[in-house]
């Protein structure tokens, strides 16, 4: 394919960034001077996004009482082979689960249902917190790549995500209530470049900020609540930033933390 | 495999099955069988294995089941209504029906491979695992599946249902 042997598989392997340094700097080369394959590399790579952007907001969506109830073990996987479980053969647990989790999804299809009616309304931006937990859902699970640059970089990813916002952005510490900096990234916003910064305290568990200036004509607000799915999201309206906090933790815990990162960027002004 | 890890890999797995088939009410019967096979066989899972790469590959086998058995309605390349709902989560809708329909337009075994590479950002090691196949058939495929969307939606072949918007 050139005197660099490059194949096809190398440049879809970086399309998925699944290279090496090494090789990824190598193929920069080839497309230097190879545009008709540097354009279907842009175009694969336009394809990833415009698939994300399509069907991400499906993460959010409340569940069906039917998967509902196969989060726990039915009672007789083998013989119940309806589409609709009928009510009689469930389990007091799938009960009780079905419950539990039937509440949760009310609440954010509830909040869900404005957003989501109408082809004029659907060409709106998205709020600021189904923004925050999409990302959230996306990037939080991800054992391999949770961020695009880790913490031991901290201070490269900071003037990175300053420049890319056009304003100074940088994580809060969060230390002393147990959760440690992960990493952070860049993420495409409704019209722009917003940042995400990823914590996880001694257990695993991890919570995102997100953070954007696309807030310019929103009025500042005081700390709002909801619910998205299993995420919950503080958010809230400060000058030209909005920020959303996310994570599967309590409520109350999670307001503990957002308080901290709010104070946090209140002394730095 | 508990009821946590279930919960953490649905909203991947419905995801991936609305962007495979379009429906939602067919890819919810799809994650509903694969949650159903998957209690039925956890077993066979083994602790500390990767439970998504094992429910992926649930799925794809019960698909090329239903394939098999043509319970699915097939669709003829030029005949995509393009009715499948949309959440645009962008302004230029016109730009992501193409999409939707263009998918549509794949075949099934490259419409899968792009989704998990470019959707679910599996590795290609873990996507031949999950289906059963060499590497060598994720990289053609993914190629050959690539390069089809790009034609389609360069060509805006899929004009059925184009239209104006704001």
């Amino acid at each position: 394919m050139s005197p660099l042997n490059i194949t096809e598989d190398d440049l879809h392997a970086y399309v998925d960034g699944a290279l090496a340094p090494a090789r990824r700097a190598e193929i920069e080369a080839y497309l230097v001077l190879h545009p008709e394959d540097a354009e279907r590399v842009r175009a694969y790579r336009a394809q990833n996004e415009a698939l994300k952007a399509l069907f991400n907001p499906v993460l959010v969506e409340p569940l069906p009482d039917r998967l509902h109830a196969l989060t726990v073990q039915p009672a007789n996987p083998t013989v119940n082979r309806k589409k609709w479980p009928n009510l009689k053969s469930w389990s007091w647990q799938q009960m009780a689960a079905g419950v539990l989790v039937a509440t949760l999804g009310g609440v954010a299809g509830w909040l869900g249902h404005g957003q989501f009616q109408g082809a004029e309304r659907m060409a709106q931006a998205v709020p600021l917190f189904r923004q925050a937990a999409v990302a959230h859902v996306v990037y939080s699970p991800d054992a391999r790549r949770p961020v695009e640059v880790t913490a031991d970089q901290e201070e490269a990813l900071v003037k990175w995500l300053s420049k890319r916002l056009g304003t100074p952005v940088s994580p809060p510490k969060l230390g002393a209530l147990g959760y440690e900096l992960v990493g952070g990234r860049l993420l495409p916003g409704n019209a722009g470049p917003v940042a995400q910064f990823m914590y996880q305290d001694a257990t695993g568990l991890r919570l995102t900020l997100y953070v954007t200036t696309e807030n310019a004509d929103r009025p500042e607000t005081g700390f709002r609540f909801a619910r998205e799915g299993e995420v919950n999201v503080f958010y809230w309206v400060d000058g030209q930033f909005g920020y959303a906090l996310s994570a599967s933790s309590a409520k109350g815990e999670l307001a503990k933390v957002a308080t901290a990162v709010y104070d946090q960027l209140e002394a730095k002004k | 495999m508990d009821s946590r890890a279930i919960i953490a890999e649905l909203p991947r797995l419905r995801r991936y099955a609305r962007a495979m088939l379009g429906d939602r009410a067919a890819a919810d019967d799809l994650v509903q069988d694969t949650l159903e096979r998957a209690w039925s066989r956890f077993a066979q899972w083994r602790a500390g294995s990767d439970l998504r790469a094992w429910l992926f590959g649930i799925m794809h086998n019960l698909r090329v089941d239903q394939l098999r058995r043509g319970s699915l309605p097939t669709h003829a390349l030029d005949d995509e209504a393009g009715e499948v709902p949309t959440r645009a989560t962008q302004s230029d809708r016109l730009e992501v029906m193409d999409l939707e329909s263009a998918l549509r337009q794949l075949p099934d075994e490259q419409r899968e491979v792009l989704l998990l590479v470019g959707l679910e950002e599996m590795s290609y090691a873990e996507i031949a695992a999950a289906l059963g196949i060499p590497i060598g058939t994720v990289m053609s495929r993914l190629s050959r599946g690539r390069e089809r969307l790009r034609q389609i939606m360069d060509g805006r072949q899929s004009g059925a249902n184009l239209r104006v918007v704001r």
